[in-house]
């Protein structure tokens, strides 16, 4: 997996490059999402960049909208549209909004950016899928903030009733939201038996950063016969020192110049390491 | 001042003098400004955690109970969100609940099209018994607070929450169901609110240099109208301009419409969101997209006052 770590290194220089450009940006909860998205991408999505809309494609729904620059970074590395694109986001007639929009952006398979709602989508692409009976998996990553939400409990009724095994689903489970820590706001655990107990089959990755980890529980999910959480312990802002000492406060940071030209510099010395 | 630093400071001068009021929060405590209250008082200022449909209905239940919830988040949260639990648990069971709602219309900037609400007023406002307030400057906003305390029923405040150039200054009189005048005029009435205030005022330097003498009214209270004074103006002008960061349908434009066409029908003009939804962007671009600064005034003002009826 040496190769996936390089390339986890070389998309948060891309988050950091499009976030800087812009000067602020939903940092944290990007640069905890890396190694999934990496491990995904490179892995198992069935997806055709040359044709975004593929019938039967794998799908990713990145309900935690915010998360834009990561899922990004990614998509331009795997050829859906040009790296040039990640220095316009939020800029006027964008196709990079801080959200994830499915109209606009190529790759993206569902529009998010209120919490909870996408949860709900995956689950109906899901049984749409099921019905279609194409053989698509449908993937989820939601917040563990997000995790909040009713909606999302709603949804995990929804997919056990209905048997989705096609659906498999990530839980970025840093720890953090915007007002506090988890446990400070309204505590999860114990998490894993919540889900089970929605009849969900749950794997839990202690090292949300390690591709390996991922790479089994996706696999380990794919011969289940529920629908399949996969609980990632991961850390907001991970890789990046300055965001990662944030803490709480990594989730939308002003990053200037200065910021930037650190970062990076601490980046391109782990790639070269 | 920031609006929501004058919001902080005057939810916790209340705070100080009435113990049953409490401040909910739905991890936006921080953005909007909030944080020092929860250290402050830990057992009426709280956060539920990202669940603002629990929230609502747990103010509804607390207010039952005798307390003032004011339940805090971003303006879509706060309204589309959260509509029926506002229509039953809150006005309908009526409950004393105010609902504070931040980043209203295009001040959502890099949040883009899913936090910008150009609907709110109007998802709102066909709901009975809704206060629909929203404040111009820190001003008004702290002179709104206690006066909103005293009203025994729901209140939507709809706030811009940053730095914003006061118009009203601290010696004038505020009453919540009475509108603001900003200038006495009879070419032609604008009505304006929120943000747009300080836009329709830049406006009127420029129609003042061409002669054009507007009355300028700001509606800051969206429900109930203050229709006397609406309908007094209108009489002595005869053509009407609205001005407001929301979609035309459902907010100032159609309030003051439909009690307009029943009482005083006049020639009429509107600038607001044409029925598009947000994007992203900051502030001035989105105002230029969507044909909403001053000179956008300026030439609706004109067209209208040349329709004026008498
Ligand atoms: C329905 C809704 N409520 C509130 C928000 C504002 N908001 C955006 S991100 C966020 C915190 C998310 O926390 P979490 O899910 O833990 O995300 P992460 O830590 O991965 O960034 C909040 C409250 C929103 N986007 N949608
Ligand atoms: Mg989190």
């Amino acid at each position: 997996m040496l190769k996936l770590d390089k390339e986890c290194r070389i998309i948060r220089k891309l988050i950091l490059k499009t976030i800087g450009t812009l000067g602020v940006g939903h940092i944290g909860g990007s640069l905890s999402i890396v190694e999934a998205l990496v491990v995904l991408y490179a892995n198992h999505m069935n997806c055709d960049p040359q044709n975004p809309k593929m019938a039967g494609r794998d799908r990713l729904i990145v309900s935690k909208g915010h998360s834009g620059p990561a899922v990004y970074s990614v998509l331009a590395r795997k050829g859906y549209f040009s790296e040039d694109w990640l220095l316009t986001l939020n800029q006027p007639g964008t196709n990079l909004p801080s959200h994830c929009d499915m109209n606009l952006t190529p790759g993206i398979d569902m529009t998010t950016g209120s919490l909870g709602q996408g949860f709900s989508c995956a689950a109906g692409i899901a049984k749409a899928s099921k019905i279609r009976n194409d053989g698509a998996t449908i993937y989820a990553i939601i917040g563990d903030g997000e995790s909040q939400e009713g909606q999302i409990w709603e949804a995990s009724m929804f997919a056990s009733q209905h048997k989705l095994d096609n659906l498999i689903a990530f839980t970025d489970y840093n720890k953090m939201q915007i007002d506090g820590t988890i446990d400070e706001i309204c505590a999860l655990e114990p998490l894993d038996a919540k889900w089970r107990a929605f009849g969900w089959d749950v794997v839990v990755v202690k090292n949300g950063h390690d591709c390996n980890e991922i790479d089994s529980a996706i696999r380990f999910a794919k011969f289940s016969n529920k629908p399949t959480m996969i609980i990632l312990h991961t850390i907001k802002g991970n890789g990046i020192s300055f965001a990662e000492s944030a803490g709480v406060d990594s989730h939308s940071m002003q990053v200037n110049k200065e910021l930037l030209a650190k970062a990076m510099e601490e980046l391109e010395k782990a790639i070269i390491d | 001042m920031e609006m929501r630093q004058a919001l902080a400071k005057e939810l916790d001068r209340l705070m100080e003098i009435n113990p049953n009021i409490v401040v909910i929060d739905a991890d936006l405590s921080k953005p909007n400004g909030l944080m020092a209250l929860k250290k402050k008082y830990p057992e009426r200022a709280f956060d539920v955690g990202i669940a603002e449909q629990n929230m609502a209905s747990i103010a509804a239940g607390m207010s039952s109970y005798g307390f003032i919830p004011f339940i805090n988040t971003f303006t879509p949260f706060a309204t589309r969100r959260i509509c029926d639990q506002i229509a039953i648990s809150i006005a309908y069971a009526k409950q004393n609940v105010k609902i504070i709602g931040t980043d209203p219309g295009i001040s959502a900037e890099y949040n883009g099209g899913t936090h910008m609400s150009f609907e709110d007023i109007g998802v709102l406002r066909s709901i009975p018994d809704i206060v629909i307030f929203e404040p111009v400057d820190t001003v008004q906003l702290s002179k709104a607070m206690p006066q909103i305390l005293d009203y025994n029923g729901p209140v939507y405040i709809r706030m811009f929450r940053k730095e914003i150039s006061n118009i009203f200054s601290k010696e004038e009189q505020f009453s919540l169901f009475s509108t603001s005048n900003l200038q006495k005029g009879n070419d032609l009435s604008i009505f304006c609110s929120g943000l747009m205030v300080q836009e329709t005022m830049k406006a009127n330097e420029e129609l003042s240099k061409i002669g054009i003498k507007a009355d300028i009214i700001n509606v800051h209270t969206l429900k109930p109208l203050d229709k006397p004074s609406i309908l007094k103006s209108v009489k002595k002008t005869g053509a009407v301009l609205t001005v407001e960061n929301h979609n035309v349908i459902g907010g100032l434009k159609s309030a003051i419409c439909e009690f307009l066409m029943e009482e005083y029908p006049v020639p009429l003009k509107s600038i607001g969101i044409n029925d598009k939804f947000g994007q992203v962007g900051k502030i001035d671009y989105l105002k230029k997209i969507y044909k909403m600064q001053a000179e956008d005034i300026v030439k609706a003002a004109v067209e209208i006052k040349s329709k004026r009826k008498n």
